[in-house]
């Protein structure tokens, strides 16, 4: 099996697609000759040709309304959009029509379309590149939003988008697009949407996180073993809709719920597990829900970036303050 | 069937590639110590560019967007400028800002991640950086029709690549230009590449200069590497706009020599001949030629220049690389005039943490 890292991962998966579904279409800015900016595109324009890998003109609604277009007449268009500080021009059609024509159509037409955005800060980028605003679209009924954390659940969760009829935005966590080689069978196995991953299991506390951040909840969990506490880390990895049963068993399990995402905490997605835990385990808790996020300001120019994003011993403060007492 | 529009386009060019005057220059071309101080101004552009890449390549600046061979667009606009009109820059243009007086500093604070390089001491009024491609030219829009509603002898002028005039954005904002008859000036800097894309694969226009006649705005091309043409050209489109003639779309064909950024490695995508060939007809060599045809720059005195611009972007390096970083307070000043009192609570937070995260520059 290949060691690959998530962007290479991600790369294969478009391959594998490519390959075994003609109506698949890669496209997006630079993602054709140049393999894309991070090269998560990288040989398939060599390997599959321009008509099926396509360099567009520099327009994100052009793109999103394009998909719209191609997936209505029976194409899977994989769209890029090259920072998902750039996905805003893209919004018109994605929450007017990519993820309501099949509503509104009452089945006739659907948008079978992925739209690929890197996703988050921590790497130095310029202002607009480290943007988090997964809760904009998972506000808009009619369109997943999916986020990987390994390169592995990146490749069967890439596959499962593509192959889902409905509209996928598809968040690449830029900050460990490359932090990390493991072992990807290129087997064309997706993993499936709309189902949280246990990534640790423990008894004292649950954290439900997602994105580049998992890999630091990963750390606050070993801290907090070699503390005595034990931590059941959940990969959210389908933003939305969220999976709550998953969620809820471990509350109900540990007594306890952390939540960590990198994105601001007004009406980030958080709110909405913790919503769904008030609602569904209130009597199983044992503390207040603690949420560690990024804060509510603009992301900072990268001087800062590293004091936006929450640290490991901020993750492991808030998870011991819901022990405390 | 009859026609019933026609348009053509227009080429501005006053200096061949070797500097050879092709017809009778502008006035202002006369004055050997104006053409100097561009000339200075494009060397300087180019001395602070190079540092720049450099200092990203050691580790000390964020990704740096160049404007190698794009100087004598840059410089010509700025100069053909007065400093009361507006300017929307996009990420390239530091001949503008240079001549308009934004500071070296502020310039690699930006780039160097720090907001404080978007407040600029000078000007005041001019709007900061511009990453979201071809958001700033609805800006440069709104600005102009500020200066009309008030009556305000002043313009603005927006740029944007050929990459930007593909977004729906360019043509919002050039209707609106044509529909009330804006003082405003938009430059579409054409360096034939969108980070790897080539302008051929962007668009089927013959130009992108005749964009703006859907609009009902007439469009001109210059030879982007002929400061003397694009200063000429800018300095009539400002005039008339001034003086209630409305908008034009400025299209200054130049190339990109760089990489896009230097986060990029153009040799992926663009072949080395092409770049060889742009050196040939790059801009300082025009202007450096027909100045040293009138006896007033030669070897010795460009290389006292040189010397004088080394040192003056060294001493902004200095002085960039020791302004200290500022506190997490900064994230949440400036976010609102009339900040929320549930943020404090968050600015206590973000003190309690700092730097318990992964190590910043
Ligand atoms: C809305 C938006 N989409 C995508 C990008 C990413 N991006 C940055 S520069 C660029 C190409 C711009 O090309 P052009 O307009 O020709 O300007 P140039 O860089 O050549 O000066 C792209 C796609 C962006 N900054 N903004
Ligand atoms: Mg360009």
């Amino acid at each position: 099996m290949p060691k690959v890292t998530m962007v290479e991962a991600i790369a294969m998966a478009q391959a594998w697609e490519l390959a075994h579904d003609p109506s698949v279409v890669v496209l997006g800015e630079d993602v054709g000759k140049s393999g894309g900016v991070f090269r998560a595109t990288s040989g398939l324009f060599e390997r599959f040709g321009a008509d099926r890998v396509q360099d567009t003109p520099l327009a994100e609604n052009m793109i999103a309304g394009m998909c719209v277009g191609m997936a209505a007449q029976g194409m899977r268009p994989v769209a890029e959009i090259q920072f998902m500080g750039f996905l805003y021009p893209a919004i018109d059609q994605i929450v007017n029509h990519m993820s309501r024509l099949r509503h509104r159509t009452r089945g006739r037409l659907s948008c079978p379309v992925v739209i690929r955005t890197p996703h988050g800060g921590g790497i130095h980028a310029p202002e607009h590149h480290s943007e988090s605003v997964e809760s904009m679209i998972a506000h808009v009924p009619g369109i997943r939003v999916v986020c990987p954390s390994s390169p592995a659940r990146a490749y069967g969760l890439l596959l499962a988008s593509i192959r889902d009829p409905d509209p996928v935005l598809f968040l690449e966590p830029t900050r460990i697009y490359r932090l990390a080689k493991q072992e990807v069978a290129d087997d064309g196995v997706a993993a499936p949407l709309d189902v949280c991953y246990i990534l640790r299991e423990g008894e004292d506390v649950t954290i439900v996180t997602w994105g580049a951040i998992t890999t630091d909840v990963l750390q606050a969990a070993e801290q907090l073993a070699a503390q005595g506490i034990s931590a059941e880390v959940i990969d959210l990895a389908t933003v939305s809709p969220i999976d709550s049963e998953t969620i809820l068993d471990s509350v109900a399990k540990t007594g306890r719920l952390v939540i960590v995402h990198e994105a601001a905490r007004n009406c980030g997605v958080g709110a909405e597990i913790a919503a769904i835990v008030a609602e569904h385990g209130l009597h199983d808790l044992l503390a207040p829900v603690q949420r560690v996020t990024g804060f509510d300001t603009v992301v900072p120019l990268y001087r800062l970036e590293n004091d936006y994003i929450p640290s490991v011993t901020r993750i492991v403060d808030a998870a011991k303050a819901t022990l405390a007492g | 069937m009859r026609t019933v529009a026609e348009f053509r386009i227009e080429y501005l060019r006053h200096l061949s590639p070797q500097g050879r005057p092709l017809e009778e220059l502008p006035a202002f071309a006369a004055d050997n110590d104006e053409l100097l101080k561009m000339f200075a101004a494009m060397l300087r552009a180019r001395t602070f560019d190079a540092k720049a890449v450099n200092l990203q390549r050691t580790g000390k600046l964020g990704t740096y967007a160049p404007c190698l061979g794009q100087e004598a667009a840059h410089v010509g606009v700025g100069a053909a400028m007065r400093p009361e009109d507006c300017l929307a820059i996009v990420y390239r243009e530091i001949g503008t800002l240079f001549w308009r007086g934004v500071s070296m500093t502020e310039v690699l604070l930006y780039w160097g991640g720090d907001e404080r390089g978007n407040n600029f001491a000078v000007p005041r009024h001019d709007f900061p950086w511009c990453v979201p491609i071809a958001t700033q030219t609805l800006h440069a829009a709104g600005a102009a029709m500020a200066f009309k509603i008030r009556k305000e002898p002043r313009c603005a002028v927006a740029y944007i690549g050929d990459g930007g005039t593909s977004e729906g954005t360019f043509y919002e904002a050039m209707n609106l230009a044509g529909a009330r008859q804006l003082p405003i000036v938009f430059v579409v800097v054409n360096n034939k590449w969108a980070i790897s894309v080539p302008i051929e694969e962007q668009t089927a226009a013959e130009t992108l200069a005749q964009k703006g006649i859907a609009a009902g705005i007439p469009g001109v091309q210059v030879d982007g590497n002929d400061v003397i043409a694009v200063r000429d050209c800018m300095s009539r489109a400002l005039e008339k706009a001034r003086n209630g003639g409305g908008p034009t779309v400025v299209e200054a064909i130049s190339y990109r020599l760089s990489d896009h950024t230097t986060a990029d490695d153009a040799s992926r995508y663009r072949n080395e001949a092409e770049v060889a060939e742009a050196w040939k007809v790059e801009p300082m060599i025009r202007l450096r030629k027909l100045l040293e045809s009138r006896g007033v720059l030669d070897e010795a005195r460009e290389q006292a220049m040189k010397a004088e611009f080394t040192r003056e972007v060294d001493a902004a390096v200095q002085e960039y690389l020791s302004t200290p970083r500022q506190s997490t307070d900064a994230m949440f000043d400036h976010l609102y005039a009339n900040p929320p009192p549930y943020l404090e609570a968050q600015k206590e937070l973000a003190r309690r943490y700092a730097g318990t995260g992964r190590p910043s520059h």
